[in-house]
């Protein structure tokens, strides 16, 4: 039995009983490179768009972010631990891997705690530049509350969330229907998303197989239907309604939310995950607060070129942007768009588009 | 980023496990999972178990891998 195959047929049958264009927007890079690698967008009928949201952690971080590591690495003798694909991020032509290639220590790790087995056998200040949504931030709140000494925290994590309100808010583009990302509601559950019923837009959390994705798509369009804007479930195999309580606790626990700034997105109220005073200690905007303190952040002229923001939003496809697989391809990125794994021209680029 | 994926627990020394991912090894943190036994899968990121999952589910898509496998050779 050809299930996808079915399913497929359902979706167009639903579509053509509705007379206007249906968006649905994905907030996962993981699902953007499932669409994009199998070909997804090619087997949906033309009144259905599937749209890329601001779901690649990388790729949301401001420069200003960047620009503060930076800072920090030519102002302090440290260790600097982050992620692959932050690494390469590029502000004004230079990224991590440009500072590494000048002498400084900067090293990737797979985890937190590679960092903190680095700074156990380190005299050198350790600073993790911590990246991620709420899929990361535990394991970021757990390493803190572990307290090692020599270890510190630059926190640029960001509750996802609010920033899926924020965007309904902004109200640029019109949406149908969410595809909520799959490993962030594996930690704060299904329940976690009852705030945006408000907005009456149907909401489905998805698994990263293709079949995931296509069946989301079904049952976003049943519900509109239906006229049934819930929340539901599709990847019940990891998601539960109340999600992890312990790492959710640890994340509150380490974490105090503010407004920060998003790329793309603006200012999101309540989005920014800041160590708490009781933290401190690790907390290496308060450690290196001298550093920080004559800190003036400057503009990219390159970025100008850049639409990565407008892409995040889902305002623009990537084939939209003018250096698009031209001056920005992912051998020479210009934004982070391009630059990580998640981010939806990288995709592109890779697999070409639609 | 918010990639996790499903690896099987080969030693228990709580907060810390041995998992396998189809054969690569990697110690993991478990804090945020109670009651865990040698032989449950659980879904790690960035070395970490965030949730567990259910044995019957992954053995049928370790099958289908192994079938997948047979096929390639």
């Amino acid at each position: 039995m050809n299930i996808p195959g079915e399913v497929i047929e359902k979706i167009k049958k639903l579509a053509s009983r509705m007379d206007r264009k249906i968006n649905i927007m994905h907030l996962c890079g993981t699902h953007e490179d499932t669409v994009t690698r199998y070909n997804l967008r090619s087997l949906l009928p033309e009144n259905i768009e599937l749209i890329s949201g601001p779901g690649c952690p990388v790729c949301i971080i401001p420069d200003t972010d960047l620009q503060k590591i930076f800072h920090l690495l030519q102002n302090a003798r440290v260790i600097l631990t982050t992620f692959g694909d932050m690494a390469r991020v590029p502000y004004r032509g230079r990224s991590l891997f440009y500072f590494r290639s000048k002498g400084h220590d900067v090293r990737v790790v797979y985890s937190i705690f590679d960092a903190i087995e680095i700074a156990r056998k380190s005299s050198i200040p350790v600073v993790h530049f911590g990246i991620g949504f709420e899929t990361t931030m535990p394991s970021t709140a757990i390493a803190i509350m572990d307290g090692v000494e020599n270890f510190y925290v630059y926190s640029a994590h960001r509750f996802f969330l609010p920033a899926m309100k924020h965007l309904l808010e902004l109200g640029e583009i019109k949406i149908d229907g969410f595809i909520n990302p799959g490993h962030v509601s594996t930690i704060v559950g299904s329940r976690a998303y009852e705030g945006l019923k408000r907005f009456q837009i149907p909401q489905v959390i998805a698994g990263f197989e293709p079949y995931d994705v296509i069946f989301a798509i079904y049952i976003i369009l049943k519900a509109l239907m239906d006229d049934n804007p819930e929340i539901f479930n599709e990847y019940r195999r990891v998601v539960t309604e109340e999600g992890n309580l312990k790492a959710k606790d640890a994340m509150n626990r380490v974490f105090q939310r503010e407004d920060w700034d998003w790329r793309g997105l603006g200012v999101v109220p309540d989005s920014g995950a800041r160590i708490r005073d009781r933290y401190s200690d690790s907390d290496a905007t308060k450690y290196f607060e001298d550093i920080f303190g004559d800190f003036t952040p400057q503009e990219d002229p390159v970025k100008k070129l850049c639409r990565c923001g407008d892409v995040l939003r889902g305002l623009i496809t990537p084939e939209k942007c003018d250096v698009f697989n031209k001056a920005c391809n992912p051998r020479n990125p210009i934004g982070p768009c391009m630059v990580s794994f998640e981010g939806t021209c990288n995709i592109w680029a890779k697999y070409g588009g639609r | 980023m918010c990639l996790a994926i499903p690896a099987r627990i080969e030693k228990l020394d709580p907060p810390h496990a041995i998992v396998s991912f189809r054969g690569a090894r990697k110690r993991v943190r478990t804090d945020f999972l109670d009651d865990l036994s040698v032989g449950d899968y659980v879904l790690v990121h960035a070395g970490f178990a965030i949730q567990r999952l259910n044995n019957r589910e992954v053995e049928e898509i370790e099958n289908l891998w192994k079938e997948i496998e047979k096929g390639l050779q």
